[in-house]
C-alpha cells in the first residue's frame, strides 16, 4: 500500500491546524453576525444589503470558504481512513472531489452575493 | 463488603474462545495475579498466563480486568472486584495466543519501525558525555524512561484499534525519549519513521494511555512533542 510520504502527511496536518486557527475567527464572526442580523427579523433583502457589493464581506467569505475547503476534507481523511476498510488511494480521490465541491459551492455563493449588491 | 468467595470469568480459548467461571477463595491483600496463580495451580492447570517478577517491574502481567487494561500483580482484588466478581481478559487490540496470553511480537515490532533504539556515535575510548540532569531535553527523556513495555497504553488506545499500523503509545513514547537523549543521533531517521498518519500526527489525544498507564508516564505529551519535532522539520525541509 503507498501512502502518502511523512512530508505531505506532515504538510496536510500543518494546514489543517492553520485553517482551524483561521476557523475560530471566522466562525465567530460568522455566528455573532447572524446573530445581531436576525434581531429585525431575517429577509433576503436585508442579507443582500448587507453583503452585496462589500468587497470586505466578500473577503471575509473568500477566506472562510478557503478556510473550509482546507480544513473539512483533512479532516474527513482521517475519518474515513480510521472508520471504514477504503483504500487509501479511493479515500484522497474522494476527499479531493469534498473539497472542490465545498469550494466551489462556497465561492458561488460569495461571488453570487456580492453581485446581487448595488442594483 | 468482603465474601468468602470471588466469581472468576476468564477468557479461555484463542480469538473465538469463551469465558469460563471459577469460584476462588476470598484472601487479605489478594491481587488479580494471585486469583489467576490460584486457578491455575488448584482449579485448571490448562489455564495460560503470563507473569515473571510479579511486583510491578517486569511488565508481563498485563490483562483486561473488568474491561480495563491494568497490571495484575499490582492490582487488588479489593480495588477492581465488582460486587465479588472478576472477568479477565487477555489484552485489547493484540493477537490471542491462548487464553490470557497475547503475542506482543506487534507491539514491540512497532517499537522498532519507531527507531525506539538508541544510535550513538561515540566510541568506548571516547569520554563520557557530560549531561546535566537539569538540562530540559535530559528532564522530557527522564519523564518517559521509566516504561516498562505492559502494553497496557497499546491495548487502551482506541487509534491502535481503528488504523492497526499506527505505531502505539509506548513506541512513540520511546522515540521521545531517544530525541531528547543528547548522545543519540538519530534524530531525523526517527522523526521520518514517526512524522505520519501512522504515527504521532494520527494521536487524537484522548489520554486513555496516561490514565491507564501503571507507571503514570504520559505518553500524550511525548507524541505531542513528538508532533512539534516533526513540524519544525517538515518546514525545515528535511523531512522527504
Amino acid at each position: 500500500m503507498s501512502l502518502p510520504s511523512a512530508r505531505t502527511e506532515s504538510f496536510l496536518w500543518l494546514a489543517q491546524r492553520i485553517s482551524a486557527m483561521v476557523l475560530a475567527v471566522c466562525v465567530t464572526v460568522h455566528i455573532a453576525t447572524m446573530i445581531i442580523a436576525v434581531q429585525g427579523g431575517l429577509s433576503a433583502a436585508e442579507i443582500i444589503s448587507r453583503v452585496g457589493g462589500s468587497r470586505l464581506w466578500l473577503g471575509f467569505y473568500l477566506v472562510f470558504v478557503t478556510a473550509v475547503a482546507i480544513h473539512a476534507p483533512i479532516g474527513l481523511k482521517s475519518v474515513l481512513r480510521e472508520m471504514t476498510a477504503l483504500p487509501m488511494r479511493r479515500i484522497e480521490l474522494l476527499v479531493g472531489l469534498f473539497a472542490i465541491v465545498i469550494a466551489a459551492l462556497g465561492l458561488r455563493a460569495a461571488f453570487g452575493l456580492y453581485g446581487l449588491g448595488g442594483q | 463488603m468482603q465474601t468468602d468467595q470471588i466469581s472468576v470469568s476468564i477468557w479461555r480459548g484463542g480469538e473465538d474462545g469463551k469465558y469460563q467461571t471459577y469460584r476462588v477463595p476470598r484472601l487479605e491483600s489478594q491481587t488479580v495475579l494471585d486469583v489467576v496463580t490460584y486457578i491455575q495451580r488448584e482449579l485448571d492447570p490448562s489455564l495460560s498466563y503470563r507473569f515473571a517478577c510479579r511486583v510491578g517491574v517486569c511488565g508481563s502481567c498485563a490483562m483486561t480486568v473488568n474491561g480495563k487494561a491494568r497490571w495484575t500483580c499490582r492490582t487488588h482484588v479489593s480495588r477492581v472486584a465488582d460486587g465479588g466478581a472478576i472477568t479477565l481478559a487477555p489484552l485489547r487490540n493484540l493477537p490471542v495466543v491462548k487464553d490470557l496470553v497475547v503475542d506482543m511480537a506487534v507491539f514491540f515490532d512497532k517499537w522498532e519501525k519507531a527507531l525506539g533504539s538508541f544510535v550513538g556515535d561515540q566510541t568506548r575510548d571516547q569520554a563520557l558525555a557530560a549531561v546535566s540532569p537539569a538540562d530540559p531535553r535530559r528532564r522530557e527523556a527522564s519523564a518517559g524512561i521509566e516504561c516498562i513495555g505492559c502494553g497496557i497504553c497499546y491495548a487502551t488506545c482506541d487509534v491502535v484499534d481503528w488504523n492497526k499500523d499506527y505505531l502505539g503509545p509506548a513506541a512513540m513514547n520511546r522515540a521521545w525519549t531517544l530525541i531528547n537523549d543528547a548522545r543519540d543521533v538519530a534524530r531525523l531517521p526517527r522523526l521520518q519513521a514517526i512524522a505520519g498518519d501512522n504515527g504521532c500526527l494520527g494521536c487524537h489525544s484522548q489520554q486513555g494511555c496516561v490514565e491507564r498507564c501503571p507507571k503514570s508516564l504520559n505518553p500524550t505529551v511525548a507524541i505531542a512533542g513528538l508532533k512539534r519535532e516533526s513540524m519544525k522539520a517538515a518546514l525545515k525541509g528535511e523531512l522527504s
